[in-house]
């Protein structure tokens, strides 16, 4: 009745009995999260710690086996950060920088992210994806033993939704048999084969790609330096048309081969058949053992609407991509934090609705620009006609002796925050000289200031940042407070600072979202501009 | 800058005979690479995207029947 799809990695929120399976009418909730993965704990996380309650439902009892997403990016580790987790996903990470790019026999190029100083995270760590779940529900523990009012059920799969216009009814089944519950709002985030939105019959619209793709996280005990290495046609006996060698911790390096569209999974994945072809890779003198492995396809696509009345999909559920650039699960904990105020906001009574309809507007926007990007890559990596091979390779060939050839070569763009140009909440760019980083939209690049950094230094609600520049200890509007942080560009010697947020201006004034986005910039504090640009983001007017 | 499509090679029959020459003796299909390694080569000296756009364009437009016998 309630059998396991996957096996589990850690069992983190085994089934218990809730009082509410024994009620006659179903409890109702003002927000209830369908799915235990990243993104749902991630949002779940962030509707609590603003004292909103909220329940995960998911119909396992933990992480699933498979270290699946490895790549999480500087961003993701910055909104893990204001969600309290971003410390121990670093400890926990490998940091890598270097890429090196074959073609057959022959290195290409390689290349340094050359992450800019003066930031608190790197552009990227490593990380299997059940550890990185396990850190978000280890500090949806601490949250919830300092009163954060979040609730994670095991083994609760909800087996219908009845959508109304104010509520939501789910069906949800137990080991111990059925019961019901009613939200205010529902939060789909169960996964890119989302059954809430089959059960829905909503659209899910994209391109297939066809090929697949056979991954092997493998312990070696081989010396490979930490490394991205990526092979276009790999000169290796049958490892296909493009590889990738990664370290995770642990000792655990992936390995992807893209092998084709007409492949005998069963086959392929038998371990002989896979030790065969990492053995042509690594060298039978090598020493490895197979942990996990897997044959995907993908599709990049993406429902034309994420808010459907009451119902809001996030991650998998709402968009997929190709995962070369690493932009599935970073753009999922993007959604988190794009959601996790607004709907807080909502359901406390402090915004209107139609705030919810500006997370569709902006994730929309960057669920197309990952799309567009991780096609483009796929397009290289796979090329789809001979004249595309063609060319292809004409980059290849020309970018080993040439420079100008290397910025074509596409193994992946890896996953940056989008900037929500032209979205429904910004205010005013009012900041002449001011960099086109912090421009409104903008997610905000942190920075040094003093012994710590900016982005540790917003409070998690609507900051009202000032730089050199006099203000008010918070503005307020309707009920929705922000708080100034008073910063001076002395407080960075690096420059960092001033270079990012002041640019040619001598002062300035930005009012930044609680999810670190530039809502509005000024270049003197005017407090009734600030006021209609904090109404404007909270989607007043 | 707009695409030149007036003549601009001061010895027109010199870089054709050079272009055919560079080709001498590869087979077809290392001859399309040398082509495609050159489009490049060429697209990057452009470089602005406007132009190459219109190069784009125009290349197409030579194909459509109209002028190209």
């Amino acid at each position: 009745m309630l059998d396991d799809r996957y096996s589990l990695a850690f069992r983190l929120y085994p089934y218990a009995r809730s009082t509410e399976q024994d009620g006659d009418a179903p409890a109702r909730h003002p927000v209830v999260v369908l799915g235990g993965g990243p993104v749902g704990i991630a949002t779940a996380l962030d509707l609590g710690l603003q004292g909103v309650p909220v329940v995960v439902l998911d119909d396992h009892e933990g992480v699933g086996q498979g270290s699946r997403a490895i790549c999480f990016a500087k961003r993701t580790l910055e909104i893990c950060d204001r969600l309290g987790a971003g410390a121990e996903m670093l400890e926990a990470g490998v940091v890598w920088n270097l890429g090196k790019v074959f073609h057959a026999e022959r290195k290409v190029f390689e290349f340094n992210l050359l992450p800019e100083a003066g930031h608190r995270f790197p552009a990227f760590i490593n990380l299997q994806q059940p550890h990185f779940e396990r850190l978000l529900v280890e500090r949806v523990r601490a949250a919830q033993a300092a009163g954060a009012p979040i609730e994670i059920r095991g083994r609760n799969r909800v087996d219908a939704v009845d959508v109304h216009e104010d509520h939501v009814l789910l069906d949800v089944m137990t080991p111990e048999g059925p019961y019901r519950i009613a939200a205010d709002w529902v939060i789909g985030a169960d996964g890119a084969g989302s059954p809430l939105r089959k059960r829905m019959g909503l659209d899910f619209e994209g391109r297939v790609f066809k090929d697949s793709f056979l991954i092997a996280d493998i312990r070696m005990n081989a010396e490979f330096p930490t490394e991205r290495w990526f092979w276009f046609e790999p000169p290796f006996k049958s490892s296909g048309a493009s590889c990738l060698l990664h370290k995770q911790p642990e000792g655990i390096w992936r390995v992807d081969f893209q092998i084709g569209w007409d492949v005998d999974r069963e086959e392929e994945l038998k371990e002989e058949n896979i030790r065969a072809r990492l053995d042509a890779m690594l060298g039978a003198d090598v020493d490895y053992e197979i942990v996990w492995s897997s044959i995907y396809t993908f599709q990049c696509r993406r429902m034309k609407r994420f808010r459907h009345g009451r119902v809001l999909f996030a991650g998998d559920a709402a968009h997929q991509v190709s995962p070369f650039g690493a932009r599935g699960a970073n753009s999922g904990i993007q959604d988190a934090d794009n959601l996790g105020w607004k709907l807080g906001l909502v359901v406390q009574g402090k915004a209107p609705e139609r705030l919810l309809d500006t997370y569709c507007a902006e994730r929309c926007h960057g669920a197309d620009e990952n799309i567009l990007n991780s096609t483009r890559s796929t397009d290289f990596i796979t090329p789809k006609s001979a004249v595309s091979h063609l060319f292809r390779n004409a980059v290849l060939d020309l970018a080993r002796d040439h420079a100008f050839a290397r910025p074509f070569v596409n193994s992946g763009r890896l996953s940056v925050p989008c900037v929500y140009d032209d979205g429904p909440l910004n205010g005013p760019d009012a900041l002449p000289g001011g960099p086109a980083r912090t421009r409104p939209g903008a997610p905000c690049p942190d920075a040094p200031v003093g012994e710590g950094y900016l982005l540790g230094r917003l409070d998690g609600g609507f900051t009202l940042l000032t730089l050199d520049e006099d203000g008010p200890d918070q503005v307020e509007a309707d009920g929705i407070v922000a708080s100034r942080l008073a910063l001076s560009a002395a407080d960075d010697p690096s420059g960092a600072l001033a270079e990012r947020y002041l640019g040619e201006a001598g002062a300035a004034v930005y009012l930044i979202r609680p999810d670190q986005h530039v809502a509005a910039r000024w270049a003197a504090f005017d407090a009734g501009a600030v006021e209609t640009a904090l109404r404007h983001a909270c989607g007043k007017e | 800058m707009p695409l030149t499509l007036d003549p601009n090679i001061a010895d027109a029959d010199r870089f054709y005979a050079d272009l055919l020459a560079a080709q001498d003796g590869l087979s077809e299909a290392e001859s399309h690479a040398f082509n495609a390694r050159l489009v490049l080569i060429l697209a990057n000296h452009v470089g602005d995207h406007e132009t190459l756009r219109q190069a784009l364009d125009a290349a197409a437009r030579a194909d459509d029947g109209a002028g190209s016998v």
